[in-house]
């Protein structure tokens, strides 16, 4: 564990080892294998770790490697709950032993022990990590893959700084685990911070305060992940139908975030508050639909909460009414004889303007519901503030192009744009085509109406990155639980998460509802509490009204997918769908933009979730025209790819004279590039293939890097941005699978679109190419996606790359990845 | 209580308001043609018949007031919803003082009233259309978007979507309610647009019924406790075929079709 830990971190120094040394690089693409990569960097790694063996193991060296292998991946499931019982044992371990300055001498001991032991480690890793969540966390993969071919050396390096705290060594041995103490030792004592880091078993307590206003306090190691805290509360609560709600912190902006599942606490609070609340994310749209009272007591605490804050407004009627509902639930029947009921009414809290009539009013309706059991006064409370029209609706404040102040709301139906209290525009998931934000702008791509021939691209402007960022995050959660039958196929899953790395990782409605539909346990009896509670601020979780997936493309006639994606790399996907039904638009190839390929705009943003949906009937129409048009838009691009070096900085034309020199941080794996063939030569086609095969690319010789996952991406990333240099990468990502399809046509391919963004030092360029061959009876679809990004070094590559990959499996959840092909192409000055 | 939103609730009582003598002249037209007083006098009285006698609702009538000679037109002084009576500002200023005896009236009938005082807004009833589940308020010469805040204020339980009315006078000179989830709509095109912005903007999904005249589009849909869904629309004589699509649909629509005209 603790090897793989490592590797994030690793990657970094690495990058800036191979920013201030270039050859290294060129030795890591020598490897030519599909785990090249992992190699490669397994390589590069030890000779950073020569490094500074050579430098000098002085303690400040291990701190910066501490702190980012703290990363493992322990604790990823609540499963793995046990550790933190352990976890005591080691730390006290290490305080017991005494400072020792010398930290060298012990750090070499322990590593000639620690090698055997990692190994060891590492391989059970892999195995538990293989069977975990693949899909939610294709990062792990990488990682135990690597630190299962850590070589030794490396391993050394590794665990030198780590010392032990991992149970499975602790396990293996008392003698492994005093030497780590020992080498813990030395960097507790520089400074109490490390202290922390060093153990890994860590543990921290966190406090959530819960619906009723309660605070909920628990232990969790130090490097849990979301949704181990997020599950120790709903067993604390009794909890099975979780996926309505989250737990939210605050940022160092005092914003409120989502606490996001699949990733350490410890890095999304960004600070040392472990202060969380657990609040609805997803309102259901019918909460009569829930299984358990239980679970919707809880929607009921939160909508108390919402209504007496304010955040979702409603009329004095409705106030008085959901208020006695809420008295019913609380206190039961009505007690003729109780002694002054309105004293009591007055000291709860049911609205923000709340006044004497309005609890005389409260108290009126409360006497009419007697005989209700508590269970039925939630419902109807439910049942009257479900159809509140802000039920459900998050709220993010917003201007519009002409600046002017509006509100963004995400609720379950799509997008809606409200100026005042005014509604003043509605986007219909089905409308929506694509949703990116790229600094502080945030934008939907819209379908075409009936009558219009374009897409139109609706921008706003946030109040800042992070606001455009949060925004886009909700959207693209809010459609994937109430749009999506799930979030994606496990399989493609597994493969990559996305590169701004943000998705959906919970199940959709349409999964919990089936899920809930299994529940089999009486019902839980839950006490009531009071409630008399303050209105606590949460931000007003998404959604709303319910739209149920089906009805939703009935209505729309089109799926539900989106696509996301963020650009600033160039990626290449190739898709090839699976299965035929998940892809009406198959039928006809070639037809719109739609189809299999689906919108396969890319967009400028830092993110886009496009939501590709099955359009394909209503897109066919427009299709062919379309097509011609793209295409023709391409070959445009082609040309001038081929003519002239593109504007910004380095272009794809570069290529030919490109160096296969890659940033020593990626693992590289030469090999070459399948493209294609069609027309011109040049550049371009290296950017498509055709068929499955991967043809040999006419041109240049690249280097290929096959990614299998996204952490692959990070530690490219990191590479880059420390690179002061400008480089171009490309990156093909190939989705493949047959398909049966009876139509499929053996035509060549065509290319839906070509879009090229550039902007100040980005230059984006996305081509997708969609083929269809027939192959006795089977049809087969690909689509080869790919993105160029050009771009000094701001870029965030392993970001645009795994962004390029989850929203290719966004777009065609039908179909897989089979490859993914990153070229990176750095042009240093000094080479040539 | 628990009917609270209960879309179009039970329609009990009618207000309506005598024709004074100034209408003729004095009135604001949107066309040259004359107006006939004495017809008009004669098709309310048909009109307050058909309320109180036929569909036994207690009507409360204000008396004309020559100097409002726009007062007949008593839907554009106020929006009643629930309990609530939205006192409206209209966006002609000869016509702002057709209020006062309009709040009266509603006082009397014991609902909350909520005024709109601020002197930026505008707003005519006219311009509002209630859904059952939410409001359309259209922007047009009349009302302004102060005027639309104001009453998704008053009522908040709703959404409040605006609608630009580019062409006609008011938003329901053009549309209305059929029913529970119907919309009438004319068919010219500044109609057919508006109605599509209000599906678009709408989480609910509507029928529409689309009548061959915009002015036929203007009806008036009631659910009384004593007959069930009733719906008031033009006469045959004056608008042959729309009358027709309404006659179909009522009877599609409802299941104890009931159907009045105005004579």
């Amino acid at each position: 564990m603790t090897t793989e830990a490592g590797s994030e971190t690793e990657v970094k120094e690495k990058a800036e080892e191979s920013a201030a040394e270039p050859d290294q690089s060129e030795k890591a693409t020598e490897d030519s294998q599909e785990v090249a990569n992992a190699e490669v960097e397994e390589k590069e790694r030890a000779k950073v770790k020569e490094k500074e063996g050579k430098e000098g193991k002085g303690i400040s060296r291990y701190l910066p490697t501490w702190l980012k292998k703290q990363k493992s991946q322990s604790q990823t499931s609540p499963t793995k709950e046990d550790p933190p019982t352990e976890e005591p044992v080691s730390e006290v371990t290490q305080e017991e032993e005494g400072p020792t300055p010398e930290v060298n001498g012990h750090a070499e001991e322990v590593e000639e022990k620690e090698e055997v032991k990692s190994e060891q480690v590492k391989e059970k890793e892999a195995e538990t990590h293989s069977n975990a969540s693949a899909d939610t966390e294709p990062a792990k993969e990488e990682k135990v893959e690597e630190s299962a071919e850590k070589s030794p050396e490396e391993t050394k390096e590794t665990t030198e700084g780590e010392g032990a705290e991992e149970e499975t060594k602790e396990k293996e041995g008392a003698v492994e685990a005093e030497g780590e103490a020992g080498e813990g030792q030395t960097s507790i004592f520089q400074s109490p911070l490390r202290l922390v880091r060093k153990n890994k078993m860590k543990l921290v307590v966190c406090h959530v305060t819960l619906l009723d206003g309660t605070d909920f306090t628990c232990e969790v190691e130090k490097r849990a992940k979301g949704q181990y805290l997020f599950f120790k509360v709903c067993e604390h609560l009794n909890l099975l139908e979780k996926d309505y709600f989250g737990l939210t912190y605050k940022d160092n902006h005092d914003q409120k975030c989502w606490l996001d599942p699949t990733k350490e606490i410890k890095r999304q609070i960004r600070s040392n508050n472990w202060q969380f609340a657990f609040n609805v994310k997803f309102y259901p749209p019918d909460p009569s639909l829930l299984t358990e009272d239980i679970t919707r007591y809880l929607l009921c605490l939160q909508l108390r909460e919402d209504v007496a804050s304010g955040r979702l407004p409603c009329s004095f009627v409705t106030h008085a009414l959901l208020g006695s509902y809420t008295l019913q639930a609380e206190i039961g029947d009505y007690e003729p004889d109780q002694p002054r009921p309105l004293d009591f009414i007055s000291q709860l809290t049911f609205a923000p303007n709340q006044n004497k009539e309005m609890e005389e009013k409260i108290l009126e309706l409360y006497k009419s519901h007697r005989g209700m059991t508590p269970a039925q006064a939630d419902t109807q409370f439910l049942e009257n503030a479900k159809k509140l029209s802000m039920y459900g609706v998050d709220l993010h404040h917003a201007k519009d192009s002409e600046g002017v102040d509006i509100m963004l709301g995400v609720c379950a139906n799509g997008l809606l744009v409200y100026k005042d209290r005014l509604r003043i525009n509605r986007f219909a998931w089905p409308k929506i085509l694509k949703i990116s934000y790229k600094r502080n702008n945030f934008y939907i791509k819209i379908r075409p109406g009936e009558t219009e021939q374009f897409e139109s691209t609706v921008g706003f402007k946030l109040e800042n990155h992070r606001a455009a960022k949060r925004l886009w995050k909700v959207c693209v959660e809010n459609h994937s639980f109430f749009r999506l039958n799930a979030p994606e196929p496990p399989t493609k899953a597994r493969f990559l998460t996305l590169g701004s790395k943000f998705r959906y990782s919970g199940r959709t409605q349409a999964q919990t509802r089936m899920a809930s539909s299994l529940i089999d346990r009486p019902a839980p009896s839950f006490e009531r509490t009071s409630s008399k509670r303050i209105s606590r601020s949460l931000d007003g979780a998404p959604m709303i009204s319910i739209t149920e997936a089906g009805r939703e493309s009935a209505e729309n006639g089109r799926e539900p997918h989106l696509e996301l994606h963020s650009d600033s790399k160039v990626t290449v996907v190739d898709v090839s769908p699976g299965d035929a039904e998940a892809m009406p638009s198959q039928h006809s190839p070639g037809s719109s933009e739609l189809g299999p390929p689906q919108s396969s705009l890319r967009v400028h943003g830092d993110n886009i979730y496009v939501r590709h949906s099955n359009l394909m009937l209503e897109d066919h129409d427009k299709t062919q025209e379309e097509v011609l048009k793209h295409q023709a838009s391409i070959s445009q691009l082609k040309r001038s790819f081929m003519e002239a070096p593109p504007p910004s900085p380095p272009q794809p034309n570069q290529w030919e004279k490109r160096l296969t020199s890659s940033p020593a941080t990626i693992r590289l794996q030469q090999q070459q590039v399948v493209s294609v063939p069609q027309t011109e030569a040049a550049t371009a086609d290296n950017a498509i293939s055709d068929t499955k095969e991967p043809a040999k690319p006419p041109v240049v010789k690249t280097e290929m890097v096959t990614i299998s996952d996204t952490f692959a991406a990070q530690k490219t990333e990191i590479a880059t941005k420390e690179v002061p240099i400008v480089h171009t990468e490309t990156k093909t990502i190939t989705y493949e699978a047959a398909q049966l399809d009876g139509n499929g046509d053996g035509e060549p391919g065509v290319l839906m679109t070509a879009q090229t963004i550039t902007s100040e030092s980005l230059c984006t360029t996305t081509t997708t190419h969609i083929t269809k061959t027939l192959k006795g009876g089977l049809s087969e679809t690909r689509i080869e996606k790919r993105i160029v990004i050009t771009g000094d070094c701001d870029i965030d590559h392993d970001q645009a790359l795994a962004q390029a990959i989850k929203e290719a499996k966004e777009q065609h959840p039908d179909m897989s990845v089979t490859r993914v092909v990153v070229h990176k192409e750095t042009e240093l000055a000094e080479e040539d | 209580m628990a009917g609270l939103m209960a879309g179009f609730g039970h329609y009990t009582h009618a207000v309506v308001r005598g024709i004074p003598a100034s209408l003729a002249k004095e009135a604001l037209r949107s066309s040259q043609t004359e107006v006939d007083l004495a017809k008009a006098v004669k098709e309310q009285e048909a009109y307050v018949e058909v309320l109180r006698t036929r569909l036994g609702l207690e009507v409360v009538e204000l008396p004309a007031d020559e100097s409002l000679p726009d007062c007949v037109f008593v839907e554009d002084a106020a929006v009643v919803c629930g309990d609530t009576a939205l006192i409206t500002r209209p966006g002609a200023e000869s016509r702002r003082g057709e209020t006062e005896a309009m709040k009266g009236a509603l006082k009397d009938l014991n609902l909350n009233i909520v005024e709109m005082t601020d002197e930026n807004a505008t707003l005519d009833g006219g311009d509002v259309l209630f859904t059952g589940r939410e409001f359309f308020v259209g922007l047009s010469k009349r009302t302004n978007q102060r005027g639309a805040e104001i009453l998704a204020d008053a009522f908040k339980d709703y959404a409040v979507s605006t609608v630009p009315v580019l062409e006609g006078l008011h938003l329901k000179s053009f549309c209305s309610m059929g029913g529970p989830g119907l919309i009438v709509i004319g068919s010219s095109e500044p109609a057919q647009k508006a109605l599509k912005i209000m599906q678009q903007m709408s989480d609910h999904r509507y029928d529409k019924l689309t009548v061959p005249d915009d002015l036929a589009a203007n009806c008036i849909y009631m659910n009384l406790p004593s007959k069930g869904h009733v719906l008031l629309h033009c006469t045959a004589e004056e608008f042959p075929e729309s009358a027709k699509e309404s006659l179909n649909a009522c009877s599609s629509q409802f299941a104890s079709p009931c159907r009045v005209f105005i004579s």
